[in-house]
């Protein structure tokens, strides 16, 4: 069909079948993207199950405990209706008494007492004990508890049980941030011996800054000596690189342990060449100098490869051509090489940062107490104390610092200056 | 609406154990090194080719840890686990465990029952216990010129005695051992603990060479530590330190003052896949041979008194045993038998207090 047709009748362009041209090519389009979108959706539905489904669970335990609410439902359901301050009258304890028979016949009291015992230290033992004694128990029950243990009239404790029977509460983020809910249901700091949290978000933070910062100065040469020299050297060196890649993070951090280590390989060398001497051995293990040298090292590669890729495409004659123009080895260097590395060192710095506030494995076999991240309490709450609400509000609160990060790195910096390769 | 935990990848393995049954495969969690070594010869080997089974055998710095996840999550692979007096207790409390009828576990060779032959308090409602054995603490002879330490005080000394100390990260035993090293006499031990200032007395006495110590989880770190030069003295289980000393010929001395005894249990976690296999295998493991058989491998009591009869030589084929055993009388004098339910009580919390206690500065 020419020009001159398309003109004279006006009409709308068809495609050979007669349909609307506009159409057809929507229609072509969809398929295209539907049979893209089909290729993609084997990874898009593993992302979701293995990765959003499991990490979204989590997160909501953080703030959704049914351990009391479910295995004490008598008095959830008396403390949830009744407006009650301080310390109950009888029918909250006759509840209470119900419920501990109950639990103790379904072998759940562990279960309510581990969660009282989250947030009101020493009562794990006065519930168990409590429900092992509750089938004896005569009324009227308010005496009875009291007698067993004075702990049944402070009026925190029913406070928090108040709290407990409703299953959605922000308790965990509060113990996450070294707080608490006080005898009049304010939030205030724990005692001073016991904060933990916040001073270890605090460590993680600097020290991954630090390791960050140093991983810089040992990766910018490198990463410029890759990306100038010839390249049959520079393969081979590109090699040295990946080496530690290729090898387990174990078998590198106990590497580490064994040349490191108060008797090992370093501090040997440095006696017996005179440097030190017997008494005097450094002690870089189990605390925060192993933690930093350990986790430099395994870092690094993380740094030097995006440096790499972008100091790669800076073409040489930009900084011949300031030396010839007159400017000092260093002014060509920093006014002239420095600025293009930038999307480099940005994507490095992020990429080490972000991996090194998650870390765990090797702060907790170098890191003795000094050098634990922490990622080691959240592995402690999900693993051995099982307190997982605890352990997935400190996941929370560690997410969003480093979004908050992120979105600081992207204001200062802008992400779209970052290059990976 | 409940919330369950989904973690696919556990479900994976879950899947790939529920296979492996069918095969007659137990998965038993032990403490690793020389320890599952002895379980191994003892145990493992000769039932397996008795029955035709295979056995699985994972280590875990602590093997209680794992079935308390793994109840939680609903998800168990474990079919038997060895664990600590105070656990089994706790978590026959919680429901995590199944539950053990003593009666059919078998009679001695001269015809007394299960129940008279082991040990008081060898059997509990959840678990049968197999050994007994001790948190001790040792040091390294050809390290130490002039006096050997010979008190837990020594242990604390760190001004007569210079060098790192290592200790297991956890409350249990380190606060025990912290106040019969400042002067708490071991009877009134488990008085003091129940109090807040007994706790922080412990923690203090700890905090007085905190930064000495160098922490151990596995039971097979304390004498690495120690043939490492990386400690001058740690705790450590007794038969880690045998092991070192008589099998591998290392200087290592055990100091048996305020020596913590403790059994080890057999338990089957709530949910096993394969409950009827465990318990076959927990009756002939805790039978009067092959409980007598392990002391061989390791210097830990047997839990039967039939057993202890039968105890001899080390492997090597030389060495008595019975003088290395923590029950020994010679061994006992000022030992402290671990109070299981101050522990099945107080555990969680004192953990945390410790952990507290252990990243505050």
């Amino acid at each position: 069909m020419s020009a001159i047709d398309i003109e004279q009748n006006n009409q709308v362009l068809t495609a050979a079948d007669g349909t609307p041209l506009r159409t057809a090519l929507a229609r072509a389009t969809r398929r295209a993207k539907w049979r893209a979108f089909g290729l993609v959706l084997p990874l898009l539905l593993f992302v979701i199950v293995t990765f959003a489904v499991p990490i979204g669970q989590m997160l909501v335990n953080s703030f959704h405990n049914t351990a009391f609410s479910d295995n004490m439902p008598t008095l959830s359901a008396y403390l949830s209706e009744n407006d009650i301050s301080g310390v109950p009258d009888e029918a909250a304890f006759e509840a209470l008494v119900t419920d501990l028979r109950l639990a103790r016949e379904n072998k759940t009291i562990g279960k309510v007492a581990t969660r009282m015992n989250y947030e009101f230290s020493g009562s794990r033992s006065q519930f168990t004990g409590a429900a092992r004694k509750a089938k004896k128990l005569e009324p009227p029950y308010k005496e009875a508890l009291i007698k067993l243990d004075k702990d049944w009239e402070d009026p925190l404790l029913w406070n928090i049980m108040k709290r407990a029977a409703n299953p959605v509460g922000a308790s965990f983020y509060l113990a996450a941030l070294d707080m608490e809910y006080d005898e009049t249901g304010s939030i205030v700091r724990v005692p001073e011996k016991s904060r933990v949290y916040v001073p270890l978000f605090i460590r993680t933070l600097l020290l991954s800054g630090l390791i960050a910062g140093i991983c810089l100065i040992l990766a910018f040469p490198v990463a410029h000596l890759l990306a100038t020299l010839p390249l049959r050297y520079s393969n081979l060196l590109m090699i040295f690189v990946l080496l530690p890649f290729w090898t387990s993070l174990l078998v590198r951090t106990t590497s580490w342990i064994t040349l490191l280590q108060s008797q090992g390989v370093f501090n040997d060398l440095l006696v017996a060449s005179g440097v030190i001497n017997d008494d005097g051995r450094f002690q870089l293990m189990y605390n925060q100098a192993g933690t930093i040298i350990a986790m430099t090292h395994i870092l690094l590669p993380f740094m030097v490869l995006p440096m790499y890729s972008v100091m790669k495409t800076i073409p040489p004659t930009y900084v011949r051509a300031a030396r010839s123009l007159g400017a000092s080895s260093w002014t060509a260097f920093w006014k002239v090489y420095f600025p293009q590395t930038i999307p480099g060192i940005g994507a490095g710095i992020l990429l080490v940062f972000i991996l090194a506030v998650g870390y765990y494995i090797t702060p907790a076999l170098v890191g003795g107490s000094s050098g634990q991240l922490i990622s080691n309490e959240i592995a402690r709450h999900m693993l051995s104390s099982l307190n997982w609400s605890l352990a997935a509000a400190l996941g929370s609160v560690l997410l969003f610092i480093i979004i908050l990060l992120y979105w600081l790195y992207d204001r200062l910096i802008g992400i779209d200056n970052m290059k990976l390769g | 609406m409940k919330f369950k935990l989904l973690l696919t990848s556990t479900a994976v393995s879950a899947a790939m154990f529920a296979t492996a049954a069918n095969a007659g495969e137990l998965t038993i969690v032990s403490w690793g090194g020389a320890y599952t070594v002895s379980q191994t010869e003892a145990y493992y080997k000769p039932w397996m080719a008795a029955t035709g089974h295979k056995i699985n055998s994972v280590d875990d710095a602590n093997p209680a840890t794992p079935i308390k996840a793994q109840v939680e999550a609903g998800n168990v692979s474990i079919d038997v686990a060895d664990i600590e007096y105070s656990d089994a207790v706790r978590y026959c409390d919680e429901g995590l465990l199944e539950e053990i009828d003593a009666s059919v576990l078998p009679a001695a060779p001269d015809g007394t029952p299960a129940v008279d032959d082991f040990i008081e308090g060898a059997i509990t409602d959840c678990a049968v216990a197999n050994i007994v054995w001790s948190t001790v603490f040792a040091y390294d002879a050809s390290k130490i010129s002039g006096d050997a330490p010979s008190s837990l005080a020594d242990f604390y000394d760190t001004e007569k005695f210079p060098g790192k100390r290592g200790m297991r990260k956890s409350a249990k035993a380190n606060l025990e051992m912290a106040l019969i090293a400042d002067g708490v006499a071991p009877e009134d031990v488990y008085a003091t603990l129940e109090t807040d200032e007994g706790v922080a007395q412990a923690l203090a006495k700890m905090g007085s060479i905190k930064d000495d110590i160098v922490w151990w989880e596995a039971g097979a770190q304390a004498p690495q530590l120690l043939a490492d030069g990386e400690v001058a003295m740690t705790t450590a289980y007794n038969g880690r330190i045998f092991g070192a000393a008589v099998g591998e010929g290392k200087p290592f001395e055990i100091v048996w003052d305020g020596q913590i005894l403790d059994f080890d249990l057999y338990a089957i976690p709530k949910g096993a896949p394969n409950k009827e296999l465990a318990m076959e295998f927990i009756k002939f493991a805790t039978s009067t041979e092959p409980l007598a058989a392990q002391a061989s491998w390791i210097s830990y009591g047997p839990a039967r008194a039939s057993s202890s009869a039968l105890v001899g030589k080390y492997k090597d084929g030389e060495t008595d045993m019975a003088p290395h055993m923590p029950t020994a009388p010679d061994n006992m004098k000022t030992a402290l038998v671990n109070n299981f339910e101050f522990w099945a009580d107080r555990q969680d919390e004192l953990d945390e207090q410790f952990s507290a206690w252990l990243l505050s500065n």
